[in-house]
């Protein structure tokens, strides 16, 4: 078989684009990886608790330990890695419009494209929310662990899903006073050992409730906190004040589909994992085939899963340019997939599991 | 800004009022939002403000949230300074931009 000999492009070196960008490496196919930060690793390093899984998913190791090591194997193998690269175009056949340290724009002209671009942070609107001291959960995480800089002294949290329960814990771990973690849902939504640190510590959980308005002069001095019905709106009457002077939101994530869409590969709604997102096969092929979608741009889930939808989508690629045959891709895919499958079981994991059952039906239906 | 208003789209400084009557007036997607408030048009490009004007059409129109047309994407998909453009490979190849 021909070998291709134009590189494959991973853009975005997070979790997802590491792996994809290691396994095509491995099998010896061209690779460059594309990241707009000036350190790879995504939201890895950040991440300072431990993962869960089993023992080959590194279950019990820190984030950050697991990007530390996606690294030394990505320079052992040698990865072509461009940093402080943004990618701001693709079009349908794989010219990546790059732009190095916002001074030089230039193109490249890709025969794969693997697309790791994650995702952004949703908010959440109210009187108030431009003031500073209103941020993504996931900015007090890079302020308290990248930077070792408090966010604010005394912290409300909106949002108890996982993001919400582990920036809190962290907060508190940094030396912050969490006032509360408020959800508007009639349950909290983290996992079960995360929320029970945050509780322990004796922070408020309470449901049912949303933020209505934040006040402050020249940042948050206050938010005022009311009940929600059934349809979510506030309930006249209910509103108290939390005296705060940081307000993090932790409202989910929307996969960040921009150079999906440009390349135009099709996208598909599916509420359960963020949003709008592109269709994919089973090797994390969208429906534009040379065009690939991995980690939380494919439906927000974990940096574990991430890692095995790179790992897929990368030894693919490899195959489809001619680096390993039929047998040896479905040799080291079929690992991959089992310990996929794994990782999406339990009460979060089987949600997801299901949701992305329907995208891989839905790409069968739309563009065999 | 006013402190009492509930702003949307925080780039162009669109409130929820403005997009409510855009709306009540005629708007029926994202874009056409986007061409009445300038929502979206601004250095972010949307990225933030793009679900919250669809959630406030699904509310406003009696759809559910998929049901909501989305607004389209353009190159660049991030602020790029025409410096960066030295003219050395051609960029104007993606898109007719705008």
């Amino acid at each position: 078989m021909e070998r291709e000999t134009r590189p494959a492009v991973v853009v975005g070196a997070g979790p997802a684009g590491l792996c994809a960008a290691i396994e095509l490496k491995r099998a010896g196919a061209p690779v460059l990886l594309l990241d707009e930060n000036s350190k790879p690793g995504g939201q890895l390093f950040k991440q300072i608790h431990k993962f869960f899984g089993s023992q080959e998913h590194r279950a019990g190791v820190r984030g950050f330990e697991i990007g530390k090591d996606l690294l030394r194997e990505s320079l052992d193998l040698g990865i072509d890695v461009r940093l402080d690269t943004e990618v701001v175009g693709l079009d349908p056949n794989l010219n990546v419009w790059a732009v190095e340290a916002r001074k030089r724009s230039y193109t490249l002209e890709a025969s794969r494209v693997i697309l790791a671009t994650g995702a952004t942070e949703n908010a959440v609107p109210f009187p108030g929310w431009t003031l500073p001291g209103v941020m993504t959960a996931g900015c007090a995480q890079t302020l308290i662990n990248v930077h070792r800089v408090l966010p604010g002294r005394r912290v409300l949290v909106v949002g108890s899903g996982n993001v919400g329960v582990i920036v809190a814990y962290q907060l508190l771990q940094a030396g912050a006073e969490v006032a509360a973690v408020i959800e508007a849902a009639p349950a909290l939504g983290g996992y079960g050992v995360h929320t029970a640190k945050v509780r322990r510590a004796g922070v408020p959980m309470l449901v049912r409730t949303t933020i209505v308005r934040a006040e402050g002069s020249e940042g948050v001095e206050r938010a005022v906190l009311a009940e929600v019905d059934g349809k979510f709106k506030p309930v006249p009457g209910t509103e108290r004040t939390l005296e705060v002077d940081a307000i993090c939101l932790a409202v989910g994530l929307t996969p960040s589909i921009e150079l999906a869409a440009l390349a135009g590969c099709r996208t598909f709604f599916v509420p359960e994992l963020g949003g709008h997102m592109p269709l994919h096969d089973e090797f994390m092929r969208s429906s534009v085939p040379a065009v690939y979608v991995v980690g939380d741009i494919a439906g927000v889930e974990e940096a574990s899963t991430a890692m095995e939808e790179g790992r897929l989508a990368g030894i693919h690629a490899a195959h489809s340019m001619g680096y390993l045959d039929r047998e040896e891709m479905e040799r080291r895919t079929a690992d991959t997939r089992r310990r996929l499958r794994a990782l999406r079981q339990g009460v979060f994991g089987e949600k997801r599991f299901v949701a992305k059952e329907r995208v891989l039906a839905e790409k069968e239906k739309e563009c065999p | 800004m006013d402190r009492d208003e509930n702003y949307i789209c925080r780039c162009e400084e669109v409130t929820e009022d403005e997009i409510r009557t855009a709306i009540r007036g005629g708007a029926r997607s994202v874009k056409e939002i986007k061409r009445w408030t300038r929502s979206g048009m601004g250095i972010c490009q949307g990225r933030t403000c793009r679900r919250l004007v669809e959630r406030i059409l699904a509310e406003e129109l009696g759809l559910a949230p998929g049901e909501v047309e989305s607004s389209s994407f353009r190159p660049p998909v991030r602020p790029v300074s025409l410096d960066s453009m030295d003219g050395s490979r051609d960029p104007s190849t993606h898109g007719s931009g705008g």
